[in-house]
């Protein structure tokens, strides 16, 4: 790559060409404000926010979309640079909806942060904000409000090049120009995974989750409810960030302290069930190859796919609905859990089970319309009452007026609070897999993984598509079928290379066993629940903790958790028996593609 | 519906099932009924295997491709300053009286949709109307009547 | 600067004519590079709009390395007030259908489209039969060259080229980031040459008289003839062709009413001239050359006429940029609280600084003029704006 020279505020400068001006300057730490920029989406270029000079040029230039050229002086900071912004800006309060008061984005939006620096009149321009907009809560997951859109495009750049769904588009022109759905339908109209990834990179309060937690304060309030709380590993390596820790903090101990002083009756671990969906897939895939492998069943579908990410399995029902055979028929870990909360633990607590009110706290967006899928009632009553994100749970932190720096650290409470390192990984991307490997390879050849610590580093990593293979030499007898088989696993993150994945088994080409397929780039510790903002650095930090927290754990093997063989022996009797079957499996339903 | 069937697929066939032929299929939808409703957005969505978000983005953007029920001829007449100079107000009074429906509406037929456009390039023989394709120049109350009537008889 | 007596010229639409396609057989025997660096001398700049000098943009498409390449001929002629390319497209077609061959010897372009204004579907039978008619004269010629029609669908911001593409490629009209230019990333990523109607048609009058012969018309500083779409408040409207270089005043006197008040030159993007600037060289600094030109006489309201232009501007922008986006919507707006009191008469004053930071930061052409015709009404017809 050729070098060039240029000037940026009288400050001299070398860098790659094709580099555009934006990078140049944050080389040398010169801050140009952006907005319809992202680091994980391709170059915009629409909010003019990011305008500089060049000098010999009468119009400002784009930085983020202009190219840095031989010889350019760049002023980033003078009056006409100043004043040009500050008119844009203006613009954009200008068409918004300034109820900052009332809007969940208060406080963390990036254009009162922009309004702020610049220090906008908003009785400097006339309001062109539209009125008798409507704000769409179809959707169980995400909330659109177009009132507070300020059409930087992140959202439908998102659901285009990151997740290859779709669901948003810009529509018509001039002054109806919006940002919507097809034939501007509500959401649980379209076709929308849920995944939340728009919600993540929405700069203001346009898109957010559907929020419940006002819902659970009166749960937690009613003395007549027993509440009930799990959550799942991606949470305690980020909430931390609602508090102003650093990114990849972990604050299990304070977190589960936070609960139990909110009030909350049982404060227990979705990584218990992470747990117990090892056992259950695990066995379902070793079923599946004594299947195909041993009696020849054709109607035995592998490669078989993980089924614990809601918007993948979203996806995959409107995508592929005719290869629908090959997701496990496991729940995931958010609803085994309310499955057995409203069961197992209902029964050996002595508590009815009609009185039990089921919470995750989830890094997902996704959960939310998992959480209220007809099917999920096995228990006899909504397996799972209410799914908060990450998010909304640091805003309960801060509505019970904690001091959650302060907290001191306490464990989850039992009979399912008991969770391994496997549970934990499952937040990363790779570690349903990693963890589902540790089982299946210890159970069929009575050794451990041959990989040191356990740590199974083929199948980590943030690249779109992994693959690996594991030789299984030496089975126990009872494995006999396996014995010499190379075991080709995959996994994907992000939508767009889950499409990758399923359209090589749609042409019946794939050479895997299993799969892992996550909705989120970066596995759930980048879900659409998860504190914003998000980028590479980001996810890379909460990853890193995520096995931090794996490697502190005593047991690193799902099935070694002493809580997971007691509810086996106690109450399931055996992986996929009768009683697993009722409450831990489900199944799945053909979508529109269009 | 089978014609639009018929439509798409004539279009996918000359252009290729790719994204470049979206809008050559949107005319084709057009020039048979004259809009594209959801259901036609969805056919051609599957056609070309792009969401019909997409499609729907593509298609609200352009003035020519509407989107909501339209009558057989529609009537836009030019809204340019020039034409206005010539006298546009009082044609677009004149077609609201014959057709008896106010700008954007659709006769109860669903004969007639009367719309409004941008400048159509017939600034020096305004006031100027396209009814579907066919342009109408130098256009008065008096000629407004002929016009609508000869339409009324097709 | 030397300004001209008003001429009428007879380049494009010259009652003198030879065969068809003489002047594309006669250019295919000369050297690509004379011919090109022909039209460089010739000064023949875009007739579209934006001016880009015709040779120069050939030059750098001829110096491409991709072997897929596209020639597009703008036939998207959305700018109101213009409507000489209609009367180009019906006329003489063979001219601009020349020049497209022109261009793609010159430039080894095997692929030309001419993208028409859904508004002009009527011409497409036309255009077909003449396009069918060229294409056994290119068999003859041994010109691997083939012409489609691709059918807009109604959006101004489609004239600008990069939405032009874009729209081809089956997508919304919005304008790209530049750089990269179309000469180099265009139509599917390839090297595309996007030029107006009358820009090809003149550009093969060049290959026929010549750059010196075609230099000899128009002024020192402005060569050549141009097409002048004339409407509004006078008795002969229609399109003219012209030399360059004339004053405003010559031009209204041949062509206003005798009580002209102002002058629109270049469309609603361009600026609006009061008599007290009649004196000015009617295609000068900063004008634009689409070449229309309506008349306003002195009982129109120039306050109804800013008003219908950024009724305009507000519904065709594409919407994508702030400034572009609400910018026009806030002009719109703003000249309508100025007239009903609601805001004071100095806020005029806020809205021409709003019009150009809509200048400097807008992403095309299209927000980044609307403050020609806005600031030229508002400063010169203050009153009017008010009262």
């Amino acid at each position: 790559m050729s070098k060039i020279n240029l000037s940026i505020d009288g400050q001299k400068i070398e860098v790659e060409k094709g580099m555009t001006i934006l990078e140049a300057a944050k080389k040398i730490n010169v801050n140009i404000p952006t907005l319809c920029h992202h680091e994980d989406l391709c170059v915009a270029g629409n909010c003019r926010v990011c305008v500089v000079e060049v000098k010999g040029r009468e119009r400002l230039e784009a930085s983020c979309a202009t190219p840095a050229e031989k010889g350019m002086d760049i002023l980033t900071n003078t009056a006409k640079v100043r004043n040009a912004r500050k008119d844009n800006i203006s613009l954009l309060v200008s068409e918004h909806n300034t109820q900052c008061t009332t809007c969940y984005r208060n406080t963390n939006c990036e254009l009162q942060d922009l309004a702020a620096e610049y220090n906008v009149d908003g009785d400097r321009y006339l309001s062109v904000l539209k009125l008798n907009t409507k704000v769409d809560k179809s959707s169980w997951s995400i909330e659109k409000d177009e009132s507070k859109c300020v059409r930087c495009q992140r959202c439908v750049r998102t659901c285009a090049e990151l997740q290859h769904v779709n669901a948003l588009t810009v529509s018509h022109k001039g002054k109806d120009m919006k940002i919507t759905t097809f034939a501007d339908l509500p959401f649980n109209e379209v076709v929308c995974t849920n995944c939340g990834q728009c919600v993540n990179r929405c700069p203001t309060g346009a898109l957010t989750e559907r929020r419940y937690f006002d819902d659970v304060w009166e749960a937690i309030g009613d003395p007549n409810k027993h509440v009930v709380m799990n959550t799942a590993p991606s949470v305690r390596v980020a909430l931390g960030e609602c508090f102003d820790n650093e990114v990849g903090t972990r604050v299990t101990g304070k977190m589960v302290t936070a609960m139990r002083k909110m009030g909350v009756d049982s404060v227990l671990d979705t990584d218990f069930t992470a747990d117990l969906t090892i056992i259950e897939e695990g066995n379902e895939l070793l079923t599946r190859l004594k299947g195909a492998l041993v009696d020849g069943d054709k109607s035995i579908k592998l490669p078989m796919i993980t089924s614990c990410s809601p918007g993948w399995v979203k996806f995959i029902e409107h995508m592929f609905p005719n290869n629908l055979g090959h997701l496990s028929t496991c729940k995931s870990p958010q609803q085994m859990f309310g499955a057995m909360s409203k069961t197992y633990y209902a029964e050996k607590k002595g508590i009815d089970p009609k009185d039990i009110v089921s919470v995750a706290i989830m890094p997902c967006a996704a959960k939310k319309y998992e959480a209220n899928r007809p099917e999920m009632n096995d228990s006899g009553y909504r397996d799972i009452d209410a799914g908060l994100t990450t998010r909304e749970f640091g805003l309960m932190i801060k509505q019970a007026g904690l001091d959650f720096n302060n907290l001191k650290d306490t464990e989850f409470d039992s009979i399912m609070g008991e969770s391994t390192g496997a549970g934990v990984i499952f937040g990363a991307t790779g570690g349903v897999m990693e963890a589902a490997l540790r089982t299946a390879y210890a159970v069929v050849t009575g050794r451990s993984v041959p990989f040191e610590n356990l740590n199974i580093t083929p199948v980590r990593g943030t690249d779109g598509i992994r693959s690996a293979s594991i030789k299984i030499e030496n089975v126990l007898p009872e494995w006999s079928f396996l014995e010499g088989v190379e075991l080709n696993v995959a996994i994907a993150h992000g939508l767009k290379n889950a499409r990758v994945i399923m359209e090589e088994i749609a042409t019946g080409k794939s050479p895997y066993h299993f799969i892992e397929v996550m909705a989120c780039p970066g596995g759930c510790i980048g879900g659409g629940g998860q504190p914003i903002p998000t980028n590479p650095e980001i996810r890379a930090k909460r990853t890193k903790a995520i096995y931090e927290e794996d490697m502190n754990k005593p047991i690193r093997m799902s099935h070694e958790n002493p809580e997971i063989k007691q509810v086996y022996s106690e109450f399931l009797e055996k992986p996929l028996g009768h009683k697993s079957h009722e409450l831990l499996h489900t199944s799945y339903r053909k979508r529109n593609r269009y | 519906m089978a014609e639009i069937a018929k439509i798409i697929q004539e279009k996918v066939e000359r252009y290729g099932r790719k994204r470049n032929a979206l809008i050559p299929i949107l005319h084709g939808i057009v020039s048979e009924k004259n809009y594209v409703d959801n259901n036609d957005m969805v056919r051609v969505a599957k056609a070309l295997d792009i969401s019909a978000a997409d499609v729907y983005g593509t298609a609200s953007f352009y003035s020519f491709l509407e989107s909501e029920e339209k009558g057989k001829f529609v009537i836009r007449v030019c809204k340019s300053i020039t034409c206005e100079m010539k006298g546009k107000n009082k044609i677009l009074k004149a077609l609201e009286d014959e057709l008896r429906i106010k700008l954007g509406e659709t006769t109860y037929n669903k004969k007639f949709s009367l719309l409004q456009t941008n400048c159509i390039g017939l600034c020096d023989v305004g006031p100027a109307m396209l009814v579907n394709n066919e342009p109408y120049t130098h256009l008065t109350p008096e000629k407004i009547h002929d016009i609508i009537s000869d339409y009324r008889n097709k | 600067m030397s300004n001209k007596e008003l001429k009428r010229a007879d380049i494009i639409f010259s009652p003198y004519s030879v065969a068809p396609y003489e002047i594309l057989k006669r250019t295919m025997k000369k050297d690509k590079e004379h011919v090109i660096n022909e039209l460089i001398e010739s000064g023949l700049r875009g007739r579209g709009g934006a001016g880009f000098p015709t040779g120069i943009k050939w030059k750098l498409f001829a110096q491409e390395q991709e072997s897929e390449r596209y020639i597009i001929c703008n036939a998207d002629e959305g700018e109101p007030g213009t409507f000489k390319d209609r009367k180009l497209l019906v006329e003489v077609p063979r001219k601009v259908i020349s020049g497209m061959a022109i261009a793609s010897w010159a430039c080894n372009a095997k692929n030309g489209i001419i993208y028409l204004r859904a508004e002009y579907k009527n011409l497409i039978p036309g255009l077909k039969k003449e396009i069918e008619i060229f294409n056994e004269y290119a068999k003859k010629f041994n010109l691997d060259f083939t012409v489609d029609i691709f059918c807009g669908a109604g959006a101004y911001v489609c004239g600008e080229e990069t939405a032009l593409i874009e729209s081809m490629e089956g997508k919304r009209g919005e304008p790209r980031n530049k750089p990269p230019f179309p000469i180099k990333k265009g139509y599917l990523g390839k090297p595309t040459l996007v030029n107006n109607v009358e820009t090809f048609a003149t550009a093969s009058m060049v290959c026929r008289y010549g750059a010196s012969e075609y230099k000899s018309y128009g002024t020192d500083d402005q060569h050549g003839s141009k097409l002048f779409s004339v409407s509004g408040d006078s008795p002969k409207e229609g399109v003219h062709e012209l030399e360059l270089g004339m004053k405003i005043s010559d031009f209204v006197e041949e062509y206003g009413d005798g009580d002209t008040k102002a002058v629109q030159i270049g469309g609603v993007a361009g600026f609006c001239i009061p008599r007290k600037d009649f004196d000015k060289t009617i295609i000068g600094e900063g004008n634009t050359t689409g070449g229309a030109t309506m008349i306003f006489n002195s009982t129109r309201s120039m306050y109804n006429v800013l008003h219908n232009y950024l009724d305009f501007f507000a519904e065709e922008s594409c919407g994508q940029c702030t400034p572009c986006r609400v910018g026009t919507q806030q002009l719109l707006k703003g000249i309508e609280a100025v007239k009903s009191g609601e805001k004071p008469e100095s806020y005029l004053d806020d809205l021409i600084k709003l019009s150009k930071t809509m200048k400097i930061t807008a992403k095309c052409g299209l927000g980044q003029s609307v403050t020609n015709s806005f600031t030229s009404i508002v400063k010169n017809f203050r009153e009017e704006m008010i009262y």
